[in-house]
């Protein structure tokens, strides 16, 4: 649905985003992750027709963004950075507006605004304006306006932003419920919204694209992927060494696989040296991998990758 | 041209829902009657006319109708609604000439609201009434060039008040270079014809016309263009900040 091809994008000499592909098919929710100024919302603006790109293509269900851009923006629903919406606006004419610059009109227009008021919680605050509302609301009350028109395509940046982390919860889950019919595209700084929400996950920095994956595929390239944490009584470093590279950490010791695609067999030899000396095993777990470590190593310059 | 429609009818009703309207309406109607009939001196002119109180009317416009208009890009900028509203299916021209639409509309209501002053003519005496209506079609236009111009200034910043000076000092260059005491004061240097040409340029000499209830196919089509031409920046002015 979202195909985008050495999308680059430069203010004045600065390269924003510096050539940037990847499509996203539908049933797909891609994370979109990075430091601040990584290009992430510069990138949004271009999917979207807001900004047009220095150069490279877009296009949305096949229509091309920069040649056809009214076909692509009506595939597409919005949720823009801090969620913008008309301040002096109530609820339900701020939903009304947009579902009428959709081109829904009368009992479609009525059933959409329905539909998007019960799916968003936004029913008890639909005659207020909307510069009375918590944040909350103000974030779900834009998401809504998204979602009006049931958009084949939907590109969010940062929509936890701000939000309580009921709040969160509630907007992941609701980005699941809707990935599964439509290409998904977010944006966060928060890593563990990869794992709550997304089926894949790139990661970029200083405008290109860093890592490409899914939320395990990354895992994975973390250094901790496949190390063994033993707590253990008896345990002496010593011993553990001739398994691999052993670290202590609070009492308790790591060792690292010395080839992490034998992370299972470290496993196994782990416990069996824990039966050969009869070490009293109080905790013992296998690492599957931090995430916040493998996006610190790859967006870090790298006089800064140690630790 | 339905969303045109749409645009402008928000944009319109987010006036109304201000009380920032409100102020503007009682603001404008204070001053034009203090200026009709005290700085105008309309009793002691002893005609049956409005020229005390559309003579005023390019000094008036000159603060009020940027103070307006210069919320309509400003503010979206600021906010960040731009961005919303240039991704939803439609046009660029569609969304500026909408809000153009829905301002002038608003300056037209407040024209009207002028209507004690045609009432207060009538009765004392039996002026032209079709001067009048020149008079008042002259001004609409006035309001109309002053505004696309405050647009586009409007969509060069993201601060209002930035927006409401560039626009005055734009403004009254185009009163200016028609101006009598500046025009006296180019002849004694420049030749007639480069001065005339200098004055065309001026909204005072196209707004003359309709006071004497001449309506002149040049002046309108000089009030359209800088509409058109505006408004035409204004879309130039919008792209280029999008693009970076």
């Amino acid at each position: 649905m979202i195909r985008i091809e050495n999308l680059v994008k430069t203010f004045g000499a600065k390269r924003a985003v510096d050539g940037i592909s990847f499509s996203v098919e539908r049933g797909e929710v891609l994370g979109f992750l990075g430091p601040n100024g990584a290009g992430k919302s510069t990138t949004m603006r271009m999917v979207t027709g807001f900004m047009p790109p220095t150069s490279g293509k877009v296009s949305i269900g096949g229509h091309d963004v920069a040649e056809s851009p009214l076909a692509a923006k009506r595939l597409i629903g919005y949720l823009p950075e801090n969620a913008a919406s008309y301040p002096d606006m109530t609820v339900h004419g701020f939903l009304n507006f947009a579902a009428e610059l959709r081109g829904l009109d009368g009992a479609a227009r009525r059933k959409a605004v329905g539909h998007v008021v019960e799916l968003c919680f936004l029913e008890s605050v639909l005659r207020q304006s909307i510069d009375t509302l918590s944040k909350g609301y103000k974030h779900r009350t834009c998401l809504a306006q998204a979602l009006i028109h049931d958009p084949q395509v939907l590109v969010m940046d940062e929509p936890t932003d701000g939000l309580d982390p009921n709040q969160k919860h509630e907007v992941r889950n609701l980005i699941r419920e809707l990935g599964k019919d439509k290409a998904i595209v977010f944006s966060t700084h928060i890593l563990e919204e990869v794992d709550a929400a997304c089926t894949r996950a790139i990661i970029i920095d200083r405008g290109r694209i860093v890592a490409n994956g899914t939320p395990q595929e990354l895992r994975a390239m973390s250094d901790l992927a496949g190390a063994v944490t033993l707590q253990a009584r008896g345990a002496s470093l010593e011993r553990l060494s001739s398994l691999g590279r052993v670290e202590p950490v609070n009492g308790a010791f790591r060792i690292y696989p010395n080839d992490k695609s034998k992370a299972a067999e470290l496993a196994q030899a782990v416990v069996e040296l824990v039966n050969l000396h009869g070490w009293k095993v109080e905790g013992m777990y296998s690492e599957r991998g931090e995430l916040d470590e493998v996006f610190r190593r790859i967006t870090l310059p790298d006089t800064a990758k140690k630790t | 041209m339905k969303a045109v429609w749409t645009i402008a009818k928000r944009e319109l009703v987010a006036y109304f829902t201000s009380p920032v309207a409100y102020i503007f309406l009682v603001i404008f109607l204070l001053l034009t009657g203090f200026f009709t009939f005290t700085a105008g001196s309309f009793f002691e002119r002893g005609e049956a006319s409005l020229a005390a109180f559309f003579g005023w009317h390019p000094w008036l416009f000159l603060v009020l109708v940027p103070a307006v208009g210069m919320r309509v890009w400003a503010e979206e900028r600021r906010s960040g609604t731009i961005e919303l509203l240039l991704t939803m299916p439609i046009a660029p021209w569609q969304a500026i000439l909408a809000k153009f639409l829905a301002s002038w509309a608003f300056l037209a209501v407040a024209l009207v609201l002028t209507f004690p002053a045609v009432i207060t003519v009538n009765l004392l005496g039996s002026p032209d009434n079709g001067i009048i209506a020149a008079g008042y079609l002259g001004s609409f236009l006035l309001a109309g060039a002053y505004l696309a111009v405050t647009c586009m200034t409007s969509a060069m910043t993201r601060n209002q008040v930035v927006a409401l000076i560039l626009s005055v000092v734009i403004c009254l260059f185009l009163i200016l270079a028609g101006f009598n005491p500046v025009t006296d004061l180019l002849t004694r240097w420049a030749s007639p014809a480069l001065v005339d040409t200098v004055a065309a340029f001026s909204v005072v000499t196209h707004f003359d016309g309709f006071q004497r209830g001449v309506i002149d196919a040049r002046d309108l089509l000089f009030f359209l263009s800088v509409i058109g031409f505006a408004l035409f920046a204004t879309g130039v002015v919008i792209r280029g900040h999008r693009s970076g």
